[in-house]
């Protein structure tokens, strides 16, 4: 029972809780605890180390604005303006604080006004709904199109456009690399004759491919009820995160052991066979490895396409606040940071998962 | 007619300078029922040799005649048990053993397959591991795995290429005696590569040395003529065995050291303290104590 636990908490990559587990089972419970205070406990410590840190230099950041702002009026408009400018920032008047970096506190604000925000929108939603539903079932007997809720979206709207167009961009690169992957990867020819054009396409930077994307995808969809921005997004996370899929399907295609060849050549297997039952399973690991690095490189540009493409999702929803910059923008920037990186963390995890999962530890 | 017959068969790898010799000149002819073991130092080309009698490999020059035909690729006539297993990981040993016998008996049906792969699972003693993966299982068991995936394609001949010189001794003997046990049932044709010369004897009607490389060839053949079934025991105490395997070794370390003469190649000699040939005929051997000459 315990040694199952163990293992399933292995298996979703949460070992660092397995000393713990073992300690409270009375098993060597003076060494388990201390590997659990050393793997786990420090490392928690390390968190409020990291926010005192990131406190104090937001600290110092604010008060070096503030001085500057008060030095500023000063000179300006003379010694009653920036007594007035002083008093101001210390009543924390929204309108003259200083624009910096913002506090763990200030950030955790943010986090809680955006989760309010996403509850009034979804109440919203929901009343939208209700007051068209006959409207729109009768729309749907005439064969019309309901009407949908055109409001401003919520951070977490915005988090599952993001998700939804990692999503697509993944499965666009997994359906073009891996059989690409493995058609190269099979033929010394094809490999060495396309080598230069991976080599040099590998790392074209996101925007660029945003761009060449743009310029096609504008010419080939004219259907104006298209959600052009979604597809050029898409299209562009999945071009650039597929290289390493395609590389690392080539490279495990072209380098299956000699001796599973062997027993498929000795066994006469089919082609389709080979591929099916020896080439592809034995390619797996490196497969596998090449897809998670996939998807956090298309998190990682997802963004910052996002954010050029004007698409609805994380990436424009920092650049909105960028440029809104209400006196909490900066603040959500940060949350919308952490919850990047989270998500991103996540995903990684989930493919770790699936990754061990599907390959084969050699025997 | 020989159902197997090498012709002064070459084989070489590499081009130009670098062009390597292997093996030349080799002659063999096997019949039909027969047990052939062939007993060479490690990098002679022995997995070279039985390679192209399966077909994953061709001769440079020469032929290689199954039942007088060349050879022109595997088949499952001639059943393959590898130097290091070749179990494919990521199968179960039914699965492994089910990749060969579907091909092997296409027609089969679904329960009949079923039924004849876990007849030579029995066989090979593994029905406990029948849904093990291969990291699960000790060499040993991995060994009879391969083994029982020949079989299992009901071969003419069956080629072993060292199949038994990574286990310990005594896993070496148990599966020595499961080997010949299956092969005594129908008498298949079977070639055995070893660098054992005990297990040879133990085992074959013939021994024939390889010459070590490069340019390795065949040496004269030892007729291994003891009676049916053979126990270890028993044999080591004939007089005719110690002949035979002092005959045999002899042969071995003389082509060895002619060639450490005539070659500056660097070879390891094998360590022949424990039990030289000459000073084990009064000492009562155990089973256990089996050395590894090369
Ligand atoms: N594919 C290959 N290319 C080049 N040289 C090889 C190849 N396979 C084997 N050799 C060489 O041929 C010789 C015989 O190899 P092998 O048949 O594997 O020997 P053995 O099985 O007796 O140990 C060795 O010297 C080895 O280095
Ligand atoms: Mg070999």
């Amino acid at each position: 029972m315990k040694d199952k636990t163990i293992k399933t908490i292995k298996f979703f990559g949460l070992s660092f809780l397995e000393p713990l587990l073992r300690a409270l089972s009375g098993e060597e419970t003076q060494k388990n605890l201390a590997s659990f205070i050393k793997k786990t406990l420090f490392p928690i410590a390390s968190i409020f180390l990291f926010i005192l840190v990131w406190h104090l230099g937001a600290t110092a950041l604010f008060n070096k604005e503030a001085e500057a702002r008060i030095e500023k009026a000063k000179t300006e408009q003379g010694e009653e303006a920036a007594k007035a400018m002083a008093d101001c920032i210390a009543s924390g008047d929204v309108s003259c604080q200083p624009n910096t970096l913002p506090s763990p506190q200030q950030v955790y604000q943010a986090y809680i006004a955006l989760w309010k925000d996403h509850l009034q929108i979804s109440e919203k939603k929901s009343d939208f709904k209700e007051k068209v539903a006959d409207t729109n079932a009768q729309r749907e007997e005439q064969g019309l199109s309901p009407i949908t809720y055109t409001g401003r979206p919520s951070f977490l709207d915005q988090i599952g456009t993001s998700l939804k167009t990692v999503a697509a961009g993944f499965l666009l690169a997994l359906f073009i690399a891996v059989p690409i992957g493995i058609i190269i990867g099979l033929s010394d020819v094809l490999r060495n004759s396309f080598n230069w054009l991976i080599q040099i396409l590998k790392p074209v930077s996101p925007v660029v491919w945003l761009l060449l994307v743009f310029m096609i995808v504008k010419t080939v969809i004219t259907d104006p009820n298209m959600d052009k921005s979604f597809i050029i997004s898409f299209i562009s996370v999945g071009l650039c995160a597929m290289w390493a899929t395609l590389v690392n399907t080539s490279l495990g295609v072209a380098t299956v052991d000699k001796d599973y060849i062997n027993v498929s050549k000795v066994l006469k297997l089919s082609i389709g066979k080979q591929i099916f039952k020896i080439i592809l399973p034995a390619s797996f690991p490196l497969i596998f490895t090449g897809l998670r690095i996939t998807v956090s490189v298309a998190w990682m540009v997802l963004i910052a396409i996002e954010l050029l493409a004007q698409s609805p999702g994380l990436g424009s929803f920092v650049w909105e606040e960028f440029q809104n910059g209400a006196s909490d923008s900066n603040a959500k920037i940060i949350v919308a940071m952490f919850v990047i990186g989270i998500i991103g963390f996540l995903l990684d995890r989930i493919m770790l998962t699936v990754q061990n999962f599907m390959t084969f530890s050699k025997a | 007619m020989p159902i197997l017959e090498l012709k002064n068969v070459n084989k070489s790898y590499g081009t130009g300078t670098s062009k390597v010799d292997v093996l030349r000149n080799i002659n063999l002819s096997v019949e039909e029922g027969e047990f052939v073991a062939i007993v060479g130092f490690s990098g002679s080309g022995k997995t070279t040799l039985i390679n192209m009698i399966n077909g994953l490999q061709f001769p440079d020059k020469g032929q290689v005649l199954l039942h007088g035909n060349p050879v022109n690729g595997p088949g499952p006539d001639r059943g393959v048990i590898f130097q290091n297993y070749s179990l494919l990981p990521w199968l179960s040993v039914f699965k492994n053993i089910k990749l060969s016998v579907d091909e092997a008996f296409p027609n089969l049906s679904k329960q009949e397959k079923e039924k004849h792969i876990n007849k030579y699972i029995k066989m090979v003693n593994l029905s406990h591991a029948t849904h093990k993966y291969p990291k699960e299982l000790s060499g040993g068991m991995r060994q009879r795995v391969s083994v029982a995936r020949a079989l299992a394609m009901n071969p003419e001949i069956l080629l072993m290429d060292e199949p038994l010189s990574a286990l310990d001794a005594l896993t070496r003997g148990t599966l020595q005696e499961e080997i010949i046990k299956i092969w005594s049932k129908d008498k298949k044709t079977a070639i055995l590569i070893t660098n054992d010369v005990d297990e040879g004897i133990l085992m074959a009607d013939r021994i024939i040395p390889l010459t070590p490389g490069p340019k390795a060839t065949l040496g004269p053949e030892f007729k291994i003529d003891f009676k049916r079934p053979r126990d270890i025991t028993e044999i080591n105490k004939d007089p005719h065995y110690k002949r035979l395997r002092n005959d045999i070794l002899e042969y071995l370390i003389e082509v060895g050291a002619t060639r450490k003469q005539t070659s500056d190649q660097k070879y390891l000699l094998p360590d022949l303290k424990p039990v030289m040939p000459g000073r084990v005929f009064f000492g009562r051997k155990k089973k256990n104590e089996k050395v590894k000459y090369f």
